[in-house]
């Protein structure tokens, strides 16, 4: 009994008091405990770092690519070797175990169901260039056993080669073809003693046999605030930005321009969008 | 009991044992050479006559003990969550890198990597996609 017959307190303390030291403790109990393993922890020095300010931003990188201003066969050279240089592709020599990031194909094989007989012979044979379209829901991702391949916050499909395990199921489901697998080891040599890689890049990692590449968009370039290799040295042919910001450049270029884009009923949401273009009734044949 | 061909087995038995346990008496009070990593790249000596100064992201002997974990959590801050935030040592900015960062200083591979993995028998797979830089020495 906390209370003795005449009323007054016998315990030195009533409830509210009770519980008023034992939830100051409490919370003392559990931020001591926070300070000293603080102090013991302080022998090591924290890490600084800077923030890096110079990334480019955004929801979901695209690219609109105009086939109007790709006209030369150089450009289209200057920029796959571009790309295949920086990022350390291999060249096997071989189509069978070809690795590419960026390429070209034929009309029909680009847009497969789009062509018909009575294309001209310019566009039926021209060369489209092709890289990952970015997938807004991309294939390749759902399939990965290992999350290797995973979409990233501003939209790049991005592939992690330390997770990769080679099992090729984002090869299975890319219906773009964009993966490469290295069937052989990347920095070994042809029969002539020639290596797969001409020159490194120091700056850039190689691949091991066994993983899937692909393009990455730069992301190491994004990420310093410049614009992917290509878009770089296609003189214009190439625009890169923001699908998803209204006021990019990219956007009034999609407002203005009837563009198509690869295999869009497959459900992918591919965000690499191509300006066809052609010539203005150029080469009528004459008609007898 | 009788062992049959027991003087052959026994020999034989010895012979076995005596083999087996060689490397264990012939090394016997002979201590391998502790691996010495030399920390005197061109690089490093720049950063000394700067600051007066030889410092990496974290004091030596934490370095020594948990450098593959601040690799792996380098790895995936980069690549999984895109930060690329960079390291700054002594007012001089780093990537946050195996190839672009450390190595910009640790250019001895051989002399710093490979001594203490060798020693220790452990085959880290980093260089099979990432480009060592070219070897320097003091």
């Amino acid at each position: 009994m906390p209370y003795s017959a005449k009323g007054e307190t016998v315990m030195s303390m009533n409830r509210r008091e009770f519980l008023k030291i034992a939830g100051v403790s409490t919370i003392a109990g559990l931020g001591g405990t926070a300070v000293f393993s603080h102090l013991g922890k302080n022998s090591l020095e924290a890490v600084q770092t800077s923030p890096n300010t110079d990334a480019l931003t955004g929801k979901q990188w695209g690219m609109v690519i105009d086939m109007d201003k790709l006209k030369s066969e150089e450009t289209i050279k200057k920029v796959t070797e571009a790309c295949h240089r920086i990022h350390n592709v291999p060249d096997f020599g071989n189509p069978k175990d070809e690795v590419k990031w960026i390429w070209t194909e034929t009309f029909e094989h680009s847009f497969p169901g789009q062509e018909h007989k009575y294309m001209s012979e310019d566009m039926m044979h021209k060369p489209f260039l092709l890289l990952c379209n970015h997938c807004t829901d991309p294939a390749c991702v759902r399939v990965c056993p290992t999350k290797a391949t995973f979409k990233r916050k501003d939209g790049i499909v991005m592939q992690d080669m330390h997770r990769c395990i080679g099992c090729r199921f984002c090869m299975a489901a890319c219906p773009f073809g964009a993966r490469s697998f290295n069937y052989r080891d990347p920095r070994g040599k042809d029969a002539n003693g020639n290596p797969f890689i001409k020159e490194e890049n120091k700056e850039y990692p190689t691949r091991m046999i066994g993983v899937v590449e692909k393009c990455t968009f730069c992301v190491e370039r994004i990420e310093k605030g410049l614009k992917p290799a290509c878009v770089e040295e296609s003189n214009g042919a190439l625009v890169f930005g923001d699908i998803d910001d209204p006021a990019s450049e990219i956007r009034r270029i999609l407002n203005s321009q009837y563009t198509i884009r690869r295999k869009p009923e497959l459900g992918t949401g591919p965000n690499i969008y191509y300006i066809i273009g052609g010539n203005d009734y150029a080469v009528v044949p004459e008609i007898r | 009991m009788k062992i049959y061909d027991g003087g052959k087995i026994l020999v034989g038995l010895i012979i076995f044992i005596a083999l087996f346990a060689s490397p264990f008496y012939l090394n016997m009070g002979k201590a391998v050479a502790k691996p010495e990593l030399k920390f005197d790249t061109p690089e490093i000596q720049q950063m000394e006559k700067e600051t007066g100064k030889k410092q990496c992201v974290e004091p030596k002997e934490f370095m020594r003990a948990e450098h593959m974990q601040i690799l792996n959590n380098w790895r995936d801050e980069v690549i999984r969550s895109g930060n690329r935030d960079e390291i700054v040592i002594l007012g001089h900015k780093y990537d946050k890198s195996l190839q672009n960062g450390c190595m910009k200083c640790h250019s001895n591979k051989k002399d710093f990597c490979d001594k203490c993995h060798n020693y220790m028998a452990v085959q880290p797979y980093c260089w099979r996609c990432h480009i060592a830089p070219k070897e320097k020495q003091s």
